[in-house]
């Protein structure tokens, strides 16, 4: 019985649950796809991806779940988010509860005006994108660097393998480079946080 | 055997291909609409047939047609296809003829909730066409048993000489997971039995000791009648009670005769648990998750039953999981289909009903507080106005 309690314990400990909301159009769903494909083909990790959107064909809420794990992964969906970010308010406000204490709540400040909590990290991911690649439409890879260069969950080379393949073909560039882009950010974050402590 | 991250629907689409599918015909809709779109792609490359019917009643009848014609068939839709598919799946049992069709369920009834998922058609997919009837239903929880239990259908399809539906459900369809798709050996396909006979001594509906007859395509030389009422080992119509009876048996046979093969199942920890957890589809990830929390948090004792085959409804493994159990938990995206299944083989007083309609997954949290709820408090119903919102 003990072995078995044990075994349960480390295998809910394995897991890393992402969640990526947002609308209908900013790339919520492609971001989880890449995330997820990052993790279980390049990173050699066990991964599960699902999506939730509404019937409409544009716009509405619109958000991924990643779990990534050593071990098997059960249930698909988040329990407690590790990391959350979110590119709306409605998302914002919906999400930020269900994140663990130790968890990163990642908002776009581009999108959201009201911070959910003190604990929120702001960061302008649509400017950074549109700085970077002239298109907002990519700040859902700033996202991905952002997660990426935050937890550490999945590696850089991973992702950026991800990336390149599931892009439609000729946009693999500037998508790289938006990933690139939040990767700088959330070295800049991390630098900024170890100065304060 | 190359690892890669892989959808559902697709997966259910690759197993059909593997299976030897060659022709499709359907109407896409969500959440189903991948494995339509796969096949329109794919099929032409194989010399196989792709057609986008006017409708579900036209798909389902335009698959039959083909299947009589000698190709394995499949058609893919949701609940409210489903519905429109109903009068000819009962054409398909009483003609005998092999077929599959893939159900991703989502909310119901009418349209319902079409981009979210629900377990709704359980009892539709066992007596949704009207008449006694033997059917076979299977319901994947993985992206890997998506591709296995698909290759399965076909199989049963073309073994029984039966339509096969496949219930999976929003979530097993649209969840990409890492997979490394098994090859498919020539020995682990089964193709429909041909007669052996002469054309003009071939009986479309005799009564062969495998309990299924041979079923010779038509255009090949053997002229035989199919017809939607009951009929004679010839397949012409008949109210004789001398071939309506041994009709009505054999197609019952070949199906209840072949339960230990059709009827499959996984367990864990079924063997001292006191809380006996029942589950199938993408609810038995619920229910494992729980499982382990449950093992995690307080070392409680809790088994899962997990059905990978609904009907027949796998009856022994019910009975002999359920022994020993206190209570038996029956947890699924409705509000109570196949725990009336459970009810009546293990009594109603030992078990609670885990479900919900409103378009979202069972939580493991919320299994966990039916599991803790002590008897009193035991209302056998799990209300759905008590579930956390999940959002």
């Amino acid at each position: 019985m003990e072995t078995q309690r044990q075994e349960a314990r480390r295998d809910l400990e394995d897991r890393y649950e992402v969640r990526l909301a947002g609308e209908g159009g900013q790339g919520m769903i492609l971001a989880g796809v890449i995330l997820a494909e990052a993790a279980a083909v390049h990173d050699d990790l066990n991964a599960v991806q699902t999506q939730s959107y509404g019937p409409e064909a544009r716009g509405g809420a619109s958000r991924s779940e990643v779990v990534i794990a050593r071990g098997e992964i059960d249930y698909p969906k988040v329990m407690s988010a590790d990391f959350l970010l979110c590119m709306s308010q409605e998302a914002c406000d919906k999400f930020y509860t269900q994140v663990k204490e130790d968890g990163w709540i990642l908002v776009d400040s581009g999108h959201v005006s009201r911070m959910p909590s003190h604990r929120a990290l702001r960061v302008a991911v649509s400017q950074i994108a549109e700085e970077a690649t002239g298109r907002r439409i990519t700040a859902s890879m700033v996202g991905l660097g952002l997660i990426g260069g935050l937890s550490g969950v999945v590696s850089r080379a991973a992702l950026e393998k991800a990336v390149a393949d599931r892009v439609p073909a000729g946009t693999e560039e500037i998508n790289l480079k938006a990933l690139a882009a939040g990767f700088a950010e959330a070295e800049r974050i991390r630098r900024a946080r170890d100065r304060d402590f | 055997m190359t690892v890669q991250l892989l959808q559902g629907n697709r997966a259910c689409a690759l197993g059909a291909l593997a299976a030897g599918c060659r022709f499709f015909a359907g109407y896409p809709i969500t959440p189903s609409s991948e494995i339509a779109e796969i096949m329109a792609r794919e099929l032409p490359k194989l010399g196989g047939k792709f057609i986008q019917m006017e409708d579900e009643i036209a798909s389902i009848a335009a698959i039959i047609g083909a299947s009589v014609g000698g190709l394995k068939v499949m058609t893919a839709t949701s609940g409210p296809g489903f519905s429109l598919m109903q009068e000819n799946i009962g054409y398909a049992v009483v003609a005998e003829v092999p077929c599959v069709v893939i159900n991703v369920m989502r909310g119901g009834p009418s349209t319902g909730l079409p981009t979210s998922p629900a377990q709704g058609d359980v009892m539709q997919a066992r007596w949704g066409t009207h008449g006694d009837h033997p059917i076979i239903a299977l319901a994947p929880a993985t992206v890997l048993e998506t591709f296995e239990l698909t290759l399965a259908a076909f199989n049963f399809a073309e073994k029984f000489r039966t339509p096969v539906l496949v219930l999976m459900d929003e979530i097993v369809g649209h969840m990409r997971e890492k997979v490394a798709l098994p090859e498919v050996g020539v020995s682990q396909i089964v193709n429909r039995e041909m007669p052996t006979v002469p054309p003009e001594w071939y009986e479309p509906f005799g009564n062969p000791p495998s309990d299924v007859p041979p079923l010779a395509p038509f255009g090949e030389g053997y002229r035989y009648h199919i017809t939607g009422l009951l009929h004679d080992v010839r397949g012409f119509p008949t109210s004789r009670l001398d071939e309506i009876q041994p009709w009505i048996d054999r197609v019952f046979r070949k199906i209840d005769n072949n339960r230990d093969e059709i009827c499959m199942w996984d367990e864990d920890g079924i063997d001292d648990a006191r809380v006996l957890l029942v589950a199938y589809g993408s609810t038995a990830r619920s229910a494992r998750q729980a499982l382990k929390l449950a093992r995690a948090r307080y070392g409680r004792k809790v088994g899962l039953l997990r059905l990978k085959t609904l009907w027949p409804f796998p009856e022994e493994a019910v009975e002999r999981a359920a022994e020993n159990a206190q209570r038996v938990v029956v947890a699924e995206m409705n509000l109570g289909q196949i725990a009336l299944e459970v009810e009546r083989l293990v009594g109603r007083s030992k078990v609670l009903r885990v479900g919900r309609a409103d378009g979202q997954m069972v939580t493991p949290e919320q299994i966990l507080d039916a599991m803790r709820a002590s008897p009193e408090q035991f209302t056998r119903r799990a209300t759905p106005a008590r579930v956390q919102r999940e959002g």
